[in-house]
């Protein structure tokens, strides 16, 4: 366990090293690539709590990216750009959707779960595609970003790279404390095994569904972050394949682990970075990658870390 | 004047529900029987509507190409199974759902190589073309209707063929316990090879008709799959017929909720409102509709009883 703390403690240091060495380098790009590395690190540790930990496996999750984007959006539309409302609407409406999803496909199991999850997401992606008023098809261009009453200024690339490293961290550090709280043990209670967690008087469903509405909303706090880093909003954001892709991140950086699904979210979208730099076909090459980690990778990134697949 | 335009737009539901049943037989019966999600069954849709397009321009013949476009899905369907989607049996439904998705962006990615992004236009012979007056006073395309009387077709010998034969029979034991199966001295991995690439055929049967209706292109089966998992799930996972009621539920609904929506709700609420809210009420109704299925009736309205 020591080694994997020093590992990891490692990775943050050069994660805070990031905007001064790349700013005396002059490769001002990689703040960007970087910190839309940590914005979908956010989504996939908030999928994480109830993929990795609660067994439920939501092909939808890029919806509440949506949400929190359009929340954000629709307020600067109207002329609200004070932060504190815009990410508090987008926390709020983020959790609203998941509770209102959640109510019905929690109470599914296995396929049916999957399947309804990644209906709903399309059902929201066809609603911003046919609200003309917000953009449609095109999206909406966020013309101001969010305004923190002076505290920070999201246009300054590097204040906006330490924000979303600190909502990362703040991600990471709430769902390793929810996971190791009483109710976090009951969720894992009833992902191992059901049947057994009834016996001893826990009924799933409210955690599960609890844990559903906290996982959107912290999605929805992304996904606040991402329409502030895009500087605009489409539907595109809940795009099924982002779903598809924030899942993966999970799976490649190790389900149920703390650190995981953000090394995750850094792997896939480097390799993407990469890959897209090489050829302009790149998803031909990444495709049977993804194949190949599903086959031979289960234990993901977090697995080669000192310490193994545990978590930490 | 009216009641033909409802009519005309049942017929479109219809021949929409008959595409929809076409997919979803397909992937009901892997996951019946194979228990496995196959997320790239609309990449075979795919592949199926560029293989005709390529196979019609080749041979110059449309008959020809329709049959060599279904064998090349099959083909595809089967190598599919035996490379890739085999090894994806004994896996859970996670690690099912990431493969396939890995699948469904090389499948898109090599199309767009082949074949360019932009979408194709799939030609139809001149007999297939024209219109035909099924009740006084409506004209309706002709190939909508032979769509329409295929698929209906195709739903026939497909309930023949799993409730009446050698095949059907096995197919049906091999859902209910495969190791029994297995031991009665079944080839137990042909058959699955086999099922897996008819239902090829079906999701390639269904993107070649699509073809000429709506646009070929890389991405296309995706569309359609989602709403094919909105069949399934509304008519209960595994079941043939659940699929055949969810597909042509479905496809009335979606067909006559954009048709009419937007003019019903002028009735209730002001026009621009009504501008506004119908075509985004609409593109919703499906999934609506699911909700509603899934709060009465969690496994669907025809659960299948086994798989």
């Amino acid at each position: 366990m020591r080694a994997r703390t020093l590992v990891l403690a490692a990775c943050v240091l050069l994660l805070l090293a990031v905007p001064p060495m790349t700013t005396a380098l002059g490769q001002l790009y990689y703040i960007d690539l970087i910190r839309r590395v940590m914005i979908f690190g956010i989504a996939a540790v908030s999928l994480n709590l109830i993929l990795g930990y609660g067994g439920l496996v939501s092909f939808g999750h890029a919806a509440y990216l949506g949400v929190g984007g359009y929340s954000v959006g629709i307020l600067a539309f109207y002329g609200v750009h004070n932060g504190w409302l815009q990410w508090s609407l987008a926390i709020l409406a983020s959790a609203l959707v998941a509770l209102v999803i959640g109510a019905i496909s929690v109470r599914t199991r296995g396929i049916y779960f999957i399947m309804i999850t990644l209906a709903f997401t399309q059902m929201l992606y066809y609603l911003g595609i046919s609200v003309e008023e917000y953009g449609g098809d095109d999206g909406m261009r966020l013309k101001v970003k969010s305004q923190f009453s002076g505290l920070i200024d999201l246009n300054d690339p590097v204040a906006s790279y330490y924000l979303a490293l600190a909502l990362l961290l703040g991600a990471i550090y709430l769902v390793h404390r929810l996971v190791h709280s009483r109710f976090g043990m009951v969720l894992r209670a009833a992902k191992s095994n059901e049947a057994r967690s009834r016996a001893i008087g826990f009924s799933p469903y409210p955690y599960q569904l609890a844990a559903f509405v906290i996982a959107g909303a912290l999605c929805g706090l992304a996904g606040a972050l991402l329409a502030n880093h895009t500087a605009y909003i489409t539907p595109a954001f809940m795009d099924w394949t982002r779903s598809g892709e924030i899942m993966f991140m999970v799976i490649l950086g190790g389900m149920a682990t703390a650190p995981g699904p953000a090394l995750g979210a850094f792997a896939l979208l480097v390799v993407e970075d990469l890959l897209a730099g090489w050829t302009q076909h790149w998803q031909v090459i990444l495709g049977p990658l993804l194949v190949l980690c599903v086959l031979f990778f289960k234990r993901g990134l977090a697995g080669l870390l000192p310490g193994g697949g545990k978590d930490g | 004047m009216n009641l033909i335009l409802v009519f005309e737009q049942l017929l479109n539901g219809l021949q929409f529900g008959v595409m929809l049943f076409l997919m979803a037989a397909g992937l009901t019966l892997v996951f019946g029987i194979m228990n496995l999600v196959n997320l790239a069954h609309g990449s075979l849709y795919m592949v199926g509507a560029y293989l005709t397009v390529a196979a019609v321009q080749w041979t110059g013949s449309y008959p020809l190409g329709v049959l060599l476009g279904l064998l090349g899905t099959l083909v595809v369907g089967m190598l599919l199974e035996v490379v890739a989607l085999r090894t994806l049996y004994e896996r859970d439904h996670l690690d099912q759902v990431l493969a396939t998705f890995g699948l469904i962006l090389f499948f898109n990615e090599l199309i767009a190589i082949l074949w360019g992004r932009t979408a194709l236009f799939m030609s139809l012979p001149s007999y297939l073309q024209g219109h035909i007056e099924i009740i006084p006073g409506s004209i309706y395309p002709l190939y909508r209707a032979v769509v329409i009387g295929v698929g209906l077709v195709v739903g026939a010998v497909l309930w023949y063929v799993v409730a009446k034969t050698r095949l059907g029979m096995l197919i049906r034991a091999g859902a209910s316990n495969r190791t029994m199966v297995a031991a009665l001295g079944i080839n137990i991995r042909l058959l699955y090879t086999v099922v897996f690439g008819f239902g090829a055929a079906l999701a390639g049967l269904a993107g070649l008709m699509a073809g000429p209706i709506y646009a070929v292109q890389p991405g296309m089966g995706e569309l359609i799959l989602i709403q094919v998992f909105v069949v399934i799930v509304i008519g209960g996972i595994g079941s043939i017929r659940g699929a055949l009621v969810g597909a042509l539920v479905v496809g009335v609904v979606d067909t006559l909720g954009r048709a009419f929506l937007k003019p019903l709700l002028g009735h209730f609420i002001s026009p621009p409102a009504a501008e506004a809210a119908g075509p985004a009420l609409a593109s919703m109704l499906i999934y609506l509709l699911m909700a509603v299925v899934l709060a009465l009736r969690p496994e669907g309205l025809f659960p299948a009883k086994s798989g």
